[in-house]
């Protein structure tokens, strides 16, 4: 059955607090950690981009499971923030980790559900048996306009999941999407920074399309939210999945292993896969996970997951790459100075 | 001049409507007043509607004919008009149709506001908002309306000692009134510190200081007094209906925290009714800023100047109080669609001069008021309304 074959995780070590990016603008901390739940989020170093993160995640994956790379037949990279317009950031993976020349890739977009859009295709390709291994991958270094609300917590990171038949560490049992045209979130051609309605992205933007999609995959699989061991939701801050998990009938400590946005941020593309990542880190054979990721613009890819014995087997290496809770340790926190510098928004004189 | 009466009323919820455009909102508006007074739209001979900024927040103009459209009038061909003077824009469009009853050249009168403000960002309706100032001399140099209100503010705290706590008291209030308001955006009660506590705007004007961006329409059918039974039992007359105007900037006002126009107006309606502040049982006042609900009180005649402050402060402007002032929450907690507020004021006062405001009802209600500010109170409506 199709699943996961492996997973891989990259975060970067440099973090910025929230008080921080609110002492800049005169802002009251204690109302945003308050309000969104989230405390401080990780920045990229200088040279680090969607692409980057997208190979480390990408090599994180291969070194926890012994595969012929050249058996990986596609590549698909999710993000709002590929480094090129034009210019695949697919192709620069692929290479990376040695499945180029035999093999489809392409980039995609769909605010911060590429990921999740990622994975379904590679389960499609697999299914079909017109590749042995996909790679899918959500990677984001996300833009928050300086002052804006998203400066808070647009954050860095991303998550790469090989995707195979062929003796999975979770199959993946069901899949749905729930999809419409909802100018919540958005970000024009050549533009910087994303622009957004406020208030707008919550019920008619997340709500809306996270319980679309969760209430249609619990329908069409006939399962309960009890029935499953953990749930993954997408984590633009901490209010929003809790929220959502209330509302559809989860409980706290089914959603704790995979919210990881307090001490993160939104990694965008990377949120929901980073999730599901950190829950994997500590699931046991036959747990159940359940997964709903949100994209703005607007959609939402939900998905039934149950871990198979694999996962703590010899032929998977699960400490051969560092877990999420590793990777959130020892950071190095700038000032908005240095966050300024990292992240691009000064401009250097020619 | 004919005596003119308020036969039917209409108000859609105000808040955030995603769900309903701007034709919407007033055809829903309108539908309530015509089935309020038990009306059917052949009858309507004229139509007046108040909208501020359509242009600006939907881009659409040619309100007037879009409305008469939208409301199935267009195959009658009625005359219909929209009436814009910022956020006085619905006051003066029931002036305006009340005006078409007394003369006689009408008989069945619609008059609605309408504002659709939320399709755009929020700088961008802050942005639309200030075209109700100066643009020459306050807009273009970076002046909001948060700062205009500010500057008021800090000149009246200033010259008249106003604590920053008496001024917080306004929103407490209001809240306090909108929570039993069902049409009301934000029908939550707040304490002192929910509005001291709050995000600085512009100081010394907090967030809760400040009225909402807001989705709303209100709609009232006016009538000859003569005729108003054929339609209800319970009509209420227009006692007067009084406009004003004054230096559409800020800084050219003999008195930065006393708004002249609102003194004229209020004079001249007191004066066309033959009334005094004594008779009047409750008024809603236009507080699109906490400030603004303190200079309006004092300019109203309802208590001397520089002591509104305490005024409200001693619960003299709550529901109980010597006059209660806007029972409908205002346009704090009910929310402020710009050309659509002056039309729910009146809304509001019918609605207690039928002993129909529920929670919010001031007993034994005979006489209201309303009090309808365009920008920084360059043009002024006050109206009059009585129980017949």
């Amino acid at each position: 059955m199709v699943g996961i074959i492996s997973y891989g995780v990259y975060i970067p070590r440099y973090r910025i607090k929230v008080e921080e990016i609110a002492r800049v603008w005169g802002a009251n901390a204690s109302d945003i950690t308050g309000g969104l739940g989230v405390f401080e989020k990780s920045v990229p170093d200088l040279d680090e981009d969607a692409a980057t993160i997208a190979v480390e995640a990408a090599r994180n994956a291969l070194l926890r499971r012994q595969i012929d790379p050249a058996e990986i037949g596609a590549v698909y990279v999710g993000s709002e923030s590929h480094p090129y317009a034009v210019k695949p950031t697919a192709c620069t993976v692929g290479e990376a980790v040695g499945a180029t020349p035999n093999m489809t890739a392409a980039d995609y977009e769909f605010a911060c559900k590429a990921g999740t859009a990622a994975i379904q295709t590679c389960m499609g390709l697999v299914k079909s048996g017109m590749i042995k291994y996909g790679l899918a991958i959500g990677s984001d270094v996300s833009q928050g306009a300086p002052g804006d609300a998203l400066e808070y917590t647009a954050a860095a990171g991303g998550a790469a999941y090989l995707i195979g038949n062929d003796d999975p560490i979770a199959t993946i049992r069901h899949t749905c999407s729930f999809t419409t045209d909802t100018p919540d979130f958005w970000r024009r051609e050549g533009q910087d920074y994303p622009r957004h309605g406020g208030r707008f992205t919550g019920d008619p933007g997340y709500f809306k399309h996270v319980k679309g999609a969760s209430t249609l995959l619990l329908k069409e699989t006939g399962k309960s939210p009890k029935d499953f061991t953990y749930a993954v939701f997408h984590q633009p801050n901490a209010k929003f999945p809790q929220k959502v998990a209330k509302d559809l009938g989860f409980k706290p400590e089914q959603i704790k292993p995979g919210l990881m946005v307090p001490y993160l941020g939104n990694t965008y593309s990377g949120a929901s896969p980073i999730g599901l990542a950190a829950t994997l880190d500590i699931a046991k054979p036959g747990d159940t996970i359940f997964v709903c990721s949100f994209g703005s613009g607007a959609g939402s890819d939900a998905f039934d997951i149950e871990v198979t014995d694999t996962i703590t087997s010899d032929r998977f290496h699960r400490g051969a790459a560092p877990g999420v809770e590793k990777l959130l340790k020892k950071p190095i926190y700038l000032d908005y100075a240095l966050y300024a510098k990292h992240k691009g928004k000064l401009v250097m004189q020619a | 001049m004919r005596d003119v009466a308020i036969i039917g009323v209409g108000c859609t919820k105000f808040g955030e409507k995603w769900e309903s455009s701007f034709r919407d909102l007033f055809v829903e508006a309108g539908a309530l007043a015509l089935e309020d007074a038990k009306l059917s739209g052949e009858k309507i001979d004229a139509m007046y509607v108040g909208n501020m900024s359509a242009g600006r927040f939907i881009e659409q103009e040619h309100i007037g004919a879009l409305i008469a459209d939208y409301a199935g009038m267009a195959t009658r061909h009625i005359p219909s008009t929209r009436v814009e003077a910022a956020c006085a824009s619905g006051g003066l469009a029931f002036r305006q149709a009340v005006i078409a009853v007394a003369s006689g050249m009408e008989d069945i009168v619609v008059a609605a506001g309408v504002e659709k403000m939320t399709d755009v960002e929020p700088g961008e309706s802050t942005e639309a908002l200030t075209g109700a100032a100066d643009r020459e001399w306050e807009g273009f140099v970076g002046a909001t309306f948060p700062g205009l209100y500010a500057m008021i503010a800090k000149d009246y705290m200033h010259k008249y000692s106003m604590t920053r706590e008496q001024l917080a008291q306004v929103a407490v209030k209001n809240h306090y009134n909108g929570a039993r308001n069902p049409i009301a955006q934000f029908p939550q009660e707040i304490t002192l510190d929910t509005v001291l506590k709050s995000t600085m705007v512009a100081e010394p004007l907090r967030l809760f200081d400040c009225s909402p961006i807001t989705d709303g329409a209100a709609a009232v059918i006016v009538a000859p007094l003569e005729r108003a039974r054929e339609f209800t039992d319970t009509p209420i007359r227009v006692l007067a209906t009084a406009q004003a105007s004054d230096s559409i900037a800020l800084h050219d006002r003999r008195d930065i925290s006393t708004l002249d126009a609102t003194v004229a107006a209020g004079q001249r309606a007191f004066k066309m009714a033959g009334l005094t502040h004594k008779d009047i049982d409750m008024v809603e006042v236009h507080d699109c800023f906490s400030i603004a609900e303190i200079c309006a009180i004092e300019d109203l005649g309802f208590c001397r100047k520089g002591t509104a402050g305490k005024f409200t402060a001693d619960g003299e402007t709550a529901l109980g109080g010597k006059i209660p002032v806007n029972t409908s929450g205002g346009l704090k907690a009910c929310g402020h669609p710009v050309g659509a507020t002056g039309i729910k004021q009146v809304y509001e006062i019918v609605q207690q001069l039928r002993g129909e405001a529920g929670k919010r009802q001031v007993d034994g209600a005979k006489i209201g008021m309303t009090h309808n500010v365009g920008g920084t109170g360059a043009t002024v409506a006050v109206h009059i309304l009585g129980r017949v």
